[in-house]
Formats: C-alpha cells, sequence, structure tokens
C-alpha cells in the first residue's frame, strides 16, 4: 500500500530581498504510513516550517519549489493548479499553527472559523457542520462546548485557542493533519491538557499525521517516527525510540544531549551559608488607583518575599501571567512598587531606578529577554560593550579595549567579534553581549528574565554553562527568571515558585522532585513531559474537581485574602481552604509554603 | 452591541460634545479679537466719529464681548446665526442655498473618489510588490505633491480655454438635466477627488496590506479558502477600522480643497460667502461660516472614531 504521504528530493529555494536565491530546503525525502505520526524535528531556521506548508502546496513569499514530488492521500500537491490545491486544503489536508492566538481572526467568532473549512468546501449543511464542531469541542475536552463556539478568539486562553484549532482542522475529517509546534507557545500545565487532548482523538480518529517540533519529550510522546532536520537537510530519520535512545548523527546526539536535564550544580554541601545580598520584602506591585488599603487596584505581585544569598543562583518560575517580569522590572527599577522593601547589601533600595546612587545602579544589572531589543542595531557591539565600561569604570582608550576583549573572554566569544554588528551575530552571540554588556558594569547581582527562551535547545544549553560559570568565577549571584523548571532545576540554588502573584513557595532547588511541596509546585513539576514514550497516558494529573467538586466550595471563594491556587487545586479541603486564608509553613530542611496541608498530606514526587 | 460598546460610544460622544462647544467659544472669541469691525468696512476710513458711534449702536457692537457670546449663543441655539451687519439678511437665509451648493460638490466629489480609492488601495495590497502596485503608487504620490489649484487650473486651461469642451465658471443655475451637470461638475469634482484620492489609497492600502500579513490570513489560505472570501470576509472587517478613519480624514481635508475649488472656478459655495465675510468683517456670517466647516470635521472624525468602535473585535477593547 502506498504512503499517505511521500515526499522525494524536496528542494526549496527562497530569496531575501534582492539576493541570489539559496536553498532553503534540500533533497528531503521521507513518508508517513496510514495512522501514523511523523515528527520534524529541527531548531529554528532548520526549514521544518517550510517542509511543513510545502505539504499543503503553500510556500510563503519569495520561495518557490525547486524540484522534488510531494504525493499526499494521491494527490500530487507539486503539480496541482492553485485551484486544486485549494480544494483539498482543509479538506484531504489540514493545518494546525503554532500560536493559536494570533492564527484565528479576532474579527469572527470561533464557530465561524472552525465550520469554514468544511463550509468552503461545501461538505455538509452549516446546521450539521456545527453539531460536528460541539462534538469535536467536547472530545478535546473544551469547557462548554455547546457554547464556546459563540465566543470571540480575544476572550479564550491560549490553550483553549490551540484546542479549537485542533478543532477546526478535524472538522472535514481530513486524511492528513500537520501540527506546527502546537503547544510551543504554551505553559506546560496546559500543554500536558492539551497534548492529553490531541492524543485522545488522534486514537479515536487514526489520524495520519506530520507533528513539527523542537521539543523531544513532546515526540516521544506523540510521534511514531521521527525526521531530524538541520538547515534544510534531513540528518537522520528513523523510528523514535531509535531516534531518541540510539541516534547516530552527531547533531541528533547533541540536541538530545541538550535536552536531557542535568545538573550543573556545583556542591555547596559544607559550605557556609553565605550573607543574604538582596532582600525582597513583601514587595506589591500592581497597576491603577489605590484602594482603601493602600494597594493598588490591580495587584500583579502580591506580597512576595525572598532573599538570594551572596554567589547564590535564585530561580523564579510561574506561567504566563503570574507576575514574573513585573517582578523583575521592579526590582531592576522600572516599575515602582506600592508597598513592601528591596535591600541590597542591608540597604534600602528606591523604586525608581533614577534615585538609585551609581554604585547601586552598578551592582544590580538586567538582562533582558531579547538581545534584539536593547543592542543598538547601527553601533558595532564593540562600541556598545565600550561605553558601558566607560560609564560605569571610567576606562578609556587602550584600557577600555582592554576591558571589552576581557569581556568577550568571559562571554566565551571571540576578540575578533568587537567590530561586528549585532545583526551580524547569531541569536545565541547576541544572548552572550546582552551578558557582556551587564558585566561590564561589575555587577554583584544580575537578573536575567527568561534569556534561553527565545533561543534553541543546545544555545540555551551553553547560555546555562555560561551563567554557572560566571557564578563560580566570579562568585555572581543571579536571578533567574523562566517558565522552563529543567533549567532552573539545572542551575539554580535556590526556587521561588510564583502563583497569581504570589510566591507559594520559597525553597531550595535541589529539593524540586522530593519531599513536600506546594500543590502548584508539584503541577507543575508532573506537567512537565520525560523524554519517555507512554509517559503521557501513564501520567495521571488530579484533577481539583476529582478532589472536590467546585459546587461544594464555599460561595465567598473569591475573596482575595484566601487560597490563590484554589480553583485549580487538587488537594483542596472543603471547609478549610476555601473559608481560611493559608498560612505560611516551613517544612524542615525543605521550602518555605503558602499552604494549608500538614506535611503528612502531601504526597512523594513520582521521579 | 454590549455594554462596553456603548460605554466607548458614549465617552466618544461626550468628547465630540466637549470639542463642539470649544468650537464655539473659540470661533466667536476669534472673531472678536479681529482688528476692526463692520463699521469700519461699510464707512470707511472717511468716517466720523459719530457716524461710528451711531452704527455700533445700531448694530450692538457697543455692549459687551459676554453679552454678545451669550445673545450669539442663544441664537445658534435655535438656529438663528443672526443678521448679516452689511445687508441685516438673515444669515441662515444666506448659508442656506450656499451650503447646499458645497455639500452638493464635497458629496459628489466624495462619491467618485471614495470608491475608486477603496478599490486602488485594496487591489494594491493584494497584489502588493507587482507593477500594478508601483503604477500605482507612482501615480497617487504625484497626486498628492500637487496642490488642487494647480490641477484645477491646468484643467480649465485645458478642457475650457484650449479645447472648448467644458465651462470655465461652474454656474450651478443652468443645470437642468444630468448632462448639463456633468458639464458644470466634471471639471470642480476631479480637481477635488484627485487630490483626496491620493492620500485614501495610500493609507487604505497601507492598512490593507498590514492585515493582509497576518497570520490568520495565512491561516484562512491553508484551509482552502478562495480570494473572494478572504478579503471580504477575514481581511476587510480587520481592515475597515482604519480604513473609515483614512476616509474621514480625506474627506475633512476635501472641506480644505472645496474653499479653494469654489474660488478657482467662481462656484457659488458656502465658501465664496465666508471669503466675501472676512473681507467686508461681516462677523455673524463669518462666526456661523467657521461653525459649519468645524461641525462638519467633527461630525467625520466622531463618525470614523464609532465605526472604529464598533469594528473592534470582541474581548480586544481597551
Amino acid at each position: 500500500m502506498a504512503a499517505t504521504i511521500q515526499v522525494e528530493n524536496l528542494e526549496i529555494v527562497g530569496r531575501r530581498g534582492k539576493g541570489a536565491e539559496l536553498p532553503i530546503v534540500r533533497d528531503v525525502s521521507f513518508s508517513v504510513q496510514r495512522g501514523e505520526m511523523l515528527a520534524l524535528i529541527g531548531e529554528s531556521g532548520s526549514g521544518k516550517t517550510t517542509v511543513a506548508l510545502s505539504l499543503l502546496g503553500h510556500i510563503r513569499k519569495g520561495c518557490r519549489i525547486a524540484g522534488g514530488m510531494i504525493r499526499v492521500a494521491g494527490y500530487d500537491v507539486t503539480a496541482l493548479s492553485p485551484h486544486e490545491c485549494r480544494s483539498i486544503r482543509g479538506r484531504v489536508i489540514s493545518y494546525v499553527a503554532q500560536n493559536a492566538g494570533s492564527a484565528f481572526n479576532p474579527a469572527l467568532s470561533i464557530m465561524r472559523q472552525v465550520v469554514e473549512p468544511a463550509l468552503v468546501h461545501r461538505t455538509l449543511p452549516r446546521r450539521d457542520l456545527e453539531a460536528r464542531a460541539v462534538s469535536l469541542f467536547r472530545a478535546l475536552a473544551l469547557p462548554d462546548p455547546e457554547t464556546i463556539g459563540e465566543r470571540y478568539p480575544g476572550e479564550l486562553s491560549g490553550g483553549q485557542l490551540q484546542r479549537l484549532m485542533a478543532a477546526m482542522a478535524l472538522m472535514t475529517d481530513p486524511e492528513v493533519v500537520i501540527f506546527d509546534e502546537p503547544t510551543t507557545a504554551l505553559d506546560v500545565t496546559t500543554q500536558i491538557e492539551v497534548l492529553s487532548a490531541f492524543k485522545a482523538v488522534f486514537a479515536e480518529r487514526g489520524i495520519t499525521g506530520v507533528y513539527v517540533t523542537h521539543d523531544l519529550s513532546v515526540v516521544a510522546q506523540i510521534a511514531d517516527h521521527a525526521v531530524v532536520l538541520k538547515d534544510g537537510a534531513i540528518r537522520e530519520a528513523g523510528t523514535v525510540s531509535k531516534i531518541l535512545f540510539q541516534p547516530e548523527d552527531p547533531y541528533s546526539q547533541a540536541l538530545l544531549a541538550a535536552a536531557e536535564p542535568r545538573s550543573r550544580q556545583a556542591d555547596l554541601a559544607g559550605q557556609p551559608e553565605q550573607r543574604s545580598l538582596l532582600d525582597v520584602r513583601n514587595l506589591v506591585v500592581g497597576y491603577g488607583q489605590r484602594t482603601a488599603a493602600g494597594l493598588p487596584e490591580k495587584v500583579i505581585v502580591n506580597h512576595v518575599s525572598f532573599s538570594v544569598p551572596k554567589g547564590r543562583m535564585l530561580g523564579v518560575i510561574g506561567e504566563s501571567g503570574c507576575g514574573k517580569s513585573t517582578l523583575a522590572r521592579a526590582i531592576s527599577g522600572l516599575q515602582p512598587w506600592a508597598a513592601g522593601e528591596l535591600l541590597l547589601n542591608g540597604e534600602p533600595l528606591a523604586g525608581n531606578v533614577r534615585e538609585r546612587t551609581p554604585d547601586q545602579r552598578r551592582h544590580l544589572q538586567l538582562v533582558a529577554q531579547n538581545a534584539d531589543s536593547v543592542l543598538n542595531p547601527s553601533k558595532p557591539i564593540g562600541q556598545t560593550l565600550e561605553r558601558v565600561v566607560r560609564f560605569y569604570g571610567g576606562l578609556r582608550g587602550a584600557a577600555a579595549t582592554r576591558r571589552v576583549n576581557e569581556l568577550l573572554d568571559m562571554v566565551r566569544l571571540s576578540p575578533s567579534l568587537a567590530s561586528r554588528l549585532p545583526s551580524e551575530l547569531s541569536g545565541g552571540q547576541k544572548q552572550r553581549i546582552n551578558f557582556a554588556r551587564a558585566l561590564a558594569a561589575d555587577p554583584q547581582i544580575v537578573l536575567c528574565d527568561e534569556i534561553t527562551a527565545a533561543l534553541d535547545t543546545v544555545v540555551a544549553a551553553a547560555i546555562l554553562d555560561l551563567m554557572k560559570e560566571l557564578q563560580r568565577d566570579l562568585g555572581l549571584s543571579f536571578i533567574f527568571i523562566t517558565h522552563d523548571l529543567h533549567a532552573l532545576q539545572s542551575i539554580c540554588d535556590r526556587v521561588a515558585v510564583l502563583y497569581a502573584g504570589q510566591a507559594v513557595e520559597v525553597g531550595p532547588a535541589m529539593a524540586l522532585g522530593k519531599g513536600v511541596h506546594h500543590p502548584y509546585t508539584r503541577l507543575l513539576h508532573d506537567s512537565v513531559p520525560l523524554m519517555e514514550p507512554g509517559w503521557l497516558e501513564s501520567t495521571r494529573i488530579k484533577r481539583a474537581d476529582e478532589a472536590m467538586p467546585a459546587t461544594l466550595l464555599n460561595s465567598l471563594s473569591h475573596d482575595p485574602e484566601l487560597c490563590c491556587f484554589l480553583e485549580r487545586c487538587p488537594d483542596r479541603v472543603s471547609g478549610l481552604c476555601d473559608r481560611v486564608p493559608p498560612p505560611v509553613r516551613s517544612v524542615p530542611e525543605g521550602p518555605r509554603v503558602l499552604c494549608h496541608l500538614p506535611a503528612s498530606i502531601c504526597s512523594e514526587f513520582s521521579t | 452591541m454590549n455594554s462596553q460598546t456603548l460605554k466607548l460610544i458614549g465617552r466618544r460622544f461626550f468628547a465630540a460634545a466637549m470639542s463642539l462647544i470649544f468650537v464655539i467659544v473659540t470661533v466667536f472669541a476669534i472673531t472678536n479679537v479681529l482688528p476692526g469691525d463692520a463699521t469700519d468696512a461699510v464707512l470707511g476710513q472717511g468716517a466720523t466719529p459719530q457716524a461710528v458711534a451711531v452704527m455700533r449702536h445700531d448694530l450692538g457692537l457697543d455692549r459687551s464681548v459676554f453679552f454678545r457670546f451669550w445673545f450669539w449663543l442663544w441664537g445658534v441655539l435655535h438656529g438663528d446665526f443672526g443678521h448679516s451687519l452689511l445687508n441685516g439678511l438673515s444669515v441662515a437665509d444666506a448659508i442656506g442655498p450656499r451650503l447646499h451648493n458645497s455639500l452638493l460638490l464635497a458629496g459628489a466629489s466624495a462619491a467618485v473618489s471614495v470608491p475608486v480609492s477603496l478599490f486602488l488601495g485594496i487591489t494594491s495590497a493584494i497584489w502588493k510588490d507587482t507593477v500594478y502596485d508601483r503604477v500605482v503608487s507612482i501615480m497617487t504620490l504625484g497626486m498628492v505633491s500637487v496642490p488642487e489649484f494647480v490641477i484645477a487650473t491646468m484643467a480649465v486651461y485645458v478642457f475650457a480655454v484650449r479645447l472648448h469642451l467644458l465651462p470655465a465658471l461652474a454656474d450651478v443655475g443652468s443645470v437642468h438635466s444630468l448632462r448639463q451637470f456633468l458639464s458644470v461638475f466634471f471639471m470642480p469634482v476631479a480637481s477635488l477627488a484627485l487630490v483626496t484620492l491620493a492620500q485614501m489609497v495610500r493609507m487604505t492600502r497601507a492598512a490593507m496590506a498590514d492585515t493582509l500579513s497576518a497570520p490568520y490570513i495565512e491561516m484562512a489560505l491553508l484551509k482552502g479558502v478562495g480570494p473572494i472570501r478572504l478579503i471580504l470576509v477575514h481581511a476587510i472587517p480587520n481592515a475597515i477600522g482604519p480604513i473609515v478613519n483614512a476616509v474621514a480624514l480625506s474627506l475633512s481635508s476635501l472641506l480644505g480643497g472645496v474653499v479653494v475649488i469654489e474660488v478657482v472656478f467662481t462656484y457659488p459655495g458656502i465658501s465664496g460667502l465666508m471669503v466675501d465675510a472676512v473681507s467686508s468683517r461681516d462677523v455673524p456670517t463669518v462666526q456661523a461660516c467657521a461653525l459649519v466647516f468645524c461641525v462638519t470635521y467633527l461630525f467625520l472624525t466622531t463618525f470614523a472614531d464609532v465605526v472604529t468602535i464598533l469594528s473592534l473585535p470582541r474581548g480586544r477593547k481597551a
């Protein structure tokens, strides 16, 4: 029997501006049998999305297919006219985009968009289509399946939109579905829900598909076969277990090594506890007018306290919207706080960076998430660094140049790069320069806001290595803000878990995964997929309703004084959690948690 | 239409009302600080102080500014703009037919330029970076750089003086048939439309090109949506806000263009009246004309904002 998807010797070229055509995809061949899921694995720029889109006969502007053959469900896609292409898109083959938030049209209701692929191909009358859509919403575990279609994209969350997009792709019962990084933009706790919903639907409907991703642990859950792409060419292909457990190609091995959770921890046992360098005490940050209690109308960071000892690394973790970036802005003096205090070396810091002394500013440096927005695109990086060196160190001429070379060396870059413009550097190199810029001030503590989020796994792993080296060699302290638990565990000494603006847990990072924790920390920990096929099926995350149905909750449970995690907590206790604000408890040798639960109820982690 | 939309629209109307009050006060203030009054214009430089004093008293010009303001405002609120200082005729009666003519000219220009520019703007965004797009772009750039009086004067030179095809003067009174309407209105409307067209085409193209590069447009393509549905259902609802704003802005610049064009073609519109009134210090007429222009402008911008608010997708309102 012929494969459902067959790609042979595919070549795609593209040009940027008026330059010559460059190859984007080179000699790519693969096939997918009916009912199988193939993972296209690669980093940014590997051509994986270009290949995925070409299966639908869609080539982005400036690019063209230069050779090869694509057959999908019996159609020779490369030979189809634009009209014929339209007739198979959404009917025979459908697509789930990476960012459902922007791939849904904000001006149209969800239902109109979900039924559209079926409607334009006139498969069924609208009424039947809507009934079918509702059944798909139900299959994908969406809330209020009957009415969710009447809502607009702006009113729904990222995870819901991603599942709605899958429903849209399945409307016409297509033979092939292409998933383009459908869970990359989601929080881990949402990702696991979406993956479970996808997996259930795949199994029920026997879907043939291509799943584009860079996340190997997702590949382990979803795919049967995998293809590793780099620079538009296939490096390795085979079954998922072969690629994940016996990779032959050096590049696949490097990808795996970078994704493997590993500890970069230095052994701190026996070292004396260092004095505290930065103290955050009951910090409240928010927007809007002050209420009678003197607090802002909309509280983003809610009474957060932690301290960073000298030479240690504190990780701040939480899902999007939990207030971690606002916290970073407040600490760096870009967003004044409403209450609480911030101490550096025991001295209070002003809320506004302009009111801090030059030394205070020098000691506390921020490394922003996006290096592109920090580095002046029209200045060579050497000049950018020299300016900071001159500003903080007062160095000029040869001394300044020497210091710049020293800084480049510190971030493991060649001094010859000093004359380059930011646009001539790779993403990882730019992030290193971003780091060097902070180091140029000779700081005591560096605040890193999601600095690895936009980087590929291999590059991000190298940045984490660099941070650990700097901590060891220079005795630097760090606050590492992230949503990536693996990254945090591999380098941080301490961790603060943020949920809805509150630090629900502050404790040693080593202990994550064992011992007693806040229920949210456990959920976060259990949601990170492991690189084991079958993990998704075997893992069971208890839902809040299983512990205690929401209907049993006290009607006053929206009181802001009560536990912020109440609505999602799988361990909530009726009459306690919905009535009494949670106390701060500290566990011996363990974290400080904001929870009612006595230690005996908290179960052990299942690592 | 939910309560949030109503609230936003209500706020916009409130802002419009505030602007209107500001405009009324400003118009009155400016016309009162202008040097000289109607007595200078009517009696001339050789007038005796007694004659001036008598005339000022007759016209009420010797009363305090505040009294005159309330008196004027009271009248305006009742549709009475006062009487011309020169001939004693009701200002409202003088403006009426003139305003009708001006609105006819502006309306005809808008009726030509809006559909044409929407068509050109949307199509050149669809066929972005093609020869068609470049030709439209160069032509509109050229058009926007030429003032309307140059275009009007050249049109008169070519069509009236050289070719004797059309009358150089716009004699509105002679219009009794469609043919006559066309021959009278062709040149004024064409010159006005050309100038406003350019701006609208460029802004429509920008708004549309922006929308067409959005991920949801690519998504719609990948769902198998055809080109017509793509534009009408997916692109236009998202581009309509900026487009309507561009149109309203262009139409309000049409008001300024009308003044120039009416002078070139000696068209009996409201701007001719206003120019005469200014030179003869006929304050009530100037005030009324200024108010008419301002209110029209205010109406257009408010209308554009309301359309923008209505076109905002649910869940995205700030």
